[in-house]
């Protein structure tokens, strides 16, 4: 009952002339933890994060973040967190040590700050080189740099590694988890169920501008399961995509997603005991001309389709 | 207020240092109006009724104003840019002083100019213009001109701000090199038909132009026109005033809100 929450929003709301970005975003995230806002494209991700980072004021809704109203006490917010991502980025055209000196004097922070933070993000070589110049990986080692120019209370990181290479993408992570084992709360928006997966104690699907789904990424699995999917011989037509479809549809209990023009039929499978040299037995039996056949974990969009599927049903 | 000072300065330190580093567009917004001098004051020159060595003293002073105009277009890509690459946004989160990002761009923007105008005055004096009147008028000429830029300043910074994107602010900045064109800075306004000459006698320009052809003594304050050019010093100052008071307040509210 003691739970202090760095992030605590109530039916938030923002529309943009067509485009109901937030429809009554509730989220709650405790202090010292990792939060992982996960959703596709347009789920309302960075709006929120604007919201919550004074960028943008909400419609209607509340929110505080570190204790503080995100609207009536904007100033204060400012004080306590950090802002990484996509829509605040450093600048280009300067070098890397100008870009954090900047933050570093605006900040009040001693210029010698800025230094160490090179050192410590491998960046003192390229210190001096324009931002524009440097990798999509360094560029985001030095965007996170200049959030941790001073300590904030809550980190916001707006897709942190989209675009990144595997080993960009670690580097990242790692810093993440450092500072999440040192206590600053992070809210991490991101499109990748891995990412999430990694990082965070807690993922709040985002759908259509609304949380529709949290939990710890270990429940949020087992909700979803796996995906086992099947790739039926072109020869075989429309009457083998169905007939693959049906088995699947016995063996799992969930909706079948037919793919026309990859000629594949797909299904999320919930029971851990069903393995994919049964799911070929069956489909060998029921004389489906298969070319290929998978169980993986599911795909982002394959969660979604499986969790609209099942808000649509309830209604 | 401290505040304003240290963020406005750390932000005018950053604006100069942008400008070492990608020194395009200010190399050409300050170079474009000398090679303007010579073309106009050597080519149409010859063409003009008024003898070429009087009409290109008459040319100075129209483009150094002309030349300081150019803050609409420089304070619109300057604000666009910082606007649609995600620094601004970078900015307002940070606890700084909610005016330092504008006022910030535009102190950096009048320290480029007082030096950028230098390669101008020089082309001027080698093509035989010359500060024909006192020094403490000089001055004051040279005074007008920043307080012109920074006005102009002003207006680019709240369309760069309102931009869509950066080509948007880069398309309509570039159309703003016309409007010295519609003014007495390259030709004389008193050959233009009454509609069109009231038109370009109330353009700031106009105002500006005449003030400083006043006060470096390259020609008298016209007998008759529209009030501002016949006025040219209170005129100038008036239109300054104005532009400041309506653009420097919206922009900054502007970059504040920053809702797009």
């Amino acid at each position: 009952m003691n739970t202090t929450y760095a992030v605590l929003s109530e039916g938030l709301e923002k529309r943009f002339r067509d485009v109901q970005a937030l429809c009554g975003l509730d989220l709650a995230v405790a202090e010292g933890t990792v939060c992982g806002l996960l959703g596709p494209n347009g789920a309302g991700k960075t709006t929120a994060v604007r919201v919550l980072t004074t960028l943008l004021a909400p419609d209607t809704g509340t929110a505080r973040v570190a204790g503080h109203d995100v609207v009536r006490e904007a100033a204060a917010v400012r004080r306590r967190i950090a802002v990484t991502g996509q829509y605040a980025s450093v600048d280009g055209d300067l070098t890397g040590a100008e870009n954090l000196r900047l933050f570093a004097r605006l900040l009040r922070a001693p210029r010698s700050r800025a230094d160490e933070l090179l050192e410590r993000f491998g960046l003192a070589q390229a210190a001096d080189r324009p931002a524009r110049t440097y990798s999509g990986g360094m560029r985001r080692r030095l965007d996170l740099a200049a959030s941790l120019v001073t300590r904030p209370a809550v980190l916001f990181l707006d897709e942190p590694t989209t675009g990144l290479d595997p080993h960009s993408r670690n580097e990242i992570w790692e810093a993440v988890r450092e500072l999440a084992r040192d206590g600053t709360t992070v809210l991490l928006t991101t499109q990748y169920l891995e990412e999430a997966d990694q990082l965070a104690d807690d993922i709040v699907l985002i759908d259509e501008g609304r949380a529709a789904h949290q939990g710890t990424p270990a429940r949020l699995k087992a909700q979803i399961g796996a995906y086992a999917e099947v790739v039926v011989a072109a020869e075989g037509g429309e009457p083998a995509l169905h007939a693959a479809a049906v088995v699947l549809d016995q063996l799992t209990g969930t909706e079948p997603v037919l793919d026309r023009e990859r000629r594949t039929a797909g299904a999320v499978v919930l029971d851990p005991d069903l393995t994919l040299p049964r799911i070929v037995r069956e489909l060998d039996a029921g004389r489906v001309p298969v070319v290929d056949a998978s169980l993986r974990p599911p795909t982002l969009d394959e969660v979604f389709l499986r969790l609209t599927a099942r808000k649509e049903a309830a209604v | 207020m401290s505040a304003l000072v240290i963020d406005g300065a750390a932000v005018l330190v950053r604006n100069l240092q942008r400008i070492r580093h990608a020194p395009a567009i200010t190399v050409l917004t300050q170079t474009m109006p000398v090679v303007f001098l010579l073309f106009f004051g050597y080519v149409f020159g010859s063409a003009l009724a008024m003898p070429g060595e009087e009409y290109r003293a008459f040319l100075v002073p129209g483009l150094l104003v002309a030349t300081v105009a150019n803050g609409i277009m420089t304070g619109m890509f300057g604000a666009a840019q910082d606007a649609h690459r995600g620094v601004m946004d970078r900015f307002r989160t940070l606890p700084m002083s909610r005016s330092a990002v504008p006022v910030g761009q535009a102190v950096a923007d009048l320290l480029t100019t007082a030096v950028g105008l230098v390669p101008l005055l020089l082309v001027g004096l080698a093509m035989g213009w010359r500060i024909e009147g006192g020094w403490p008028s000089a001055v004051g000429a040279f005074g007008l001109l920043l307080l012109f830029r920074f006005a102009t300043t002003w207006v680019g910074i709240l369309l760069g701000l309102a931009s869509r994107s950066e080509e948007a602010a880069g398309q309509l900045g570039s159309a703003t090199f016309m409007l010295p064109l519609l003014s007495n800075a390259y030709i004389p306004t008193d050959g233009l038909p009454g509609w069109l000459r009231t038109i370009a006698e109330w353009n700031p320009i106009s105002a500006v132009t005449t003030a400083l052809r006043h006060l470096f003594g390259n020609a008298p304050v016209p007998q008759d026109g529209a009030w501002p050019v016949t006025h040219p010093v209170a005129g100038s100052l008036l239109w300054c005033a104005v532009l400041i008071a309506v653009f420097l307040p919206l922009a900054v509210r502007r970059y504040a809100r920053g809702e797009r």
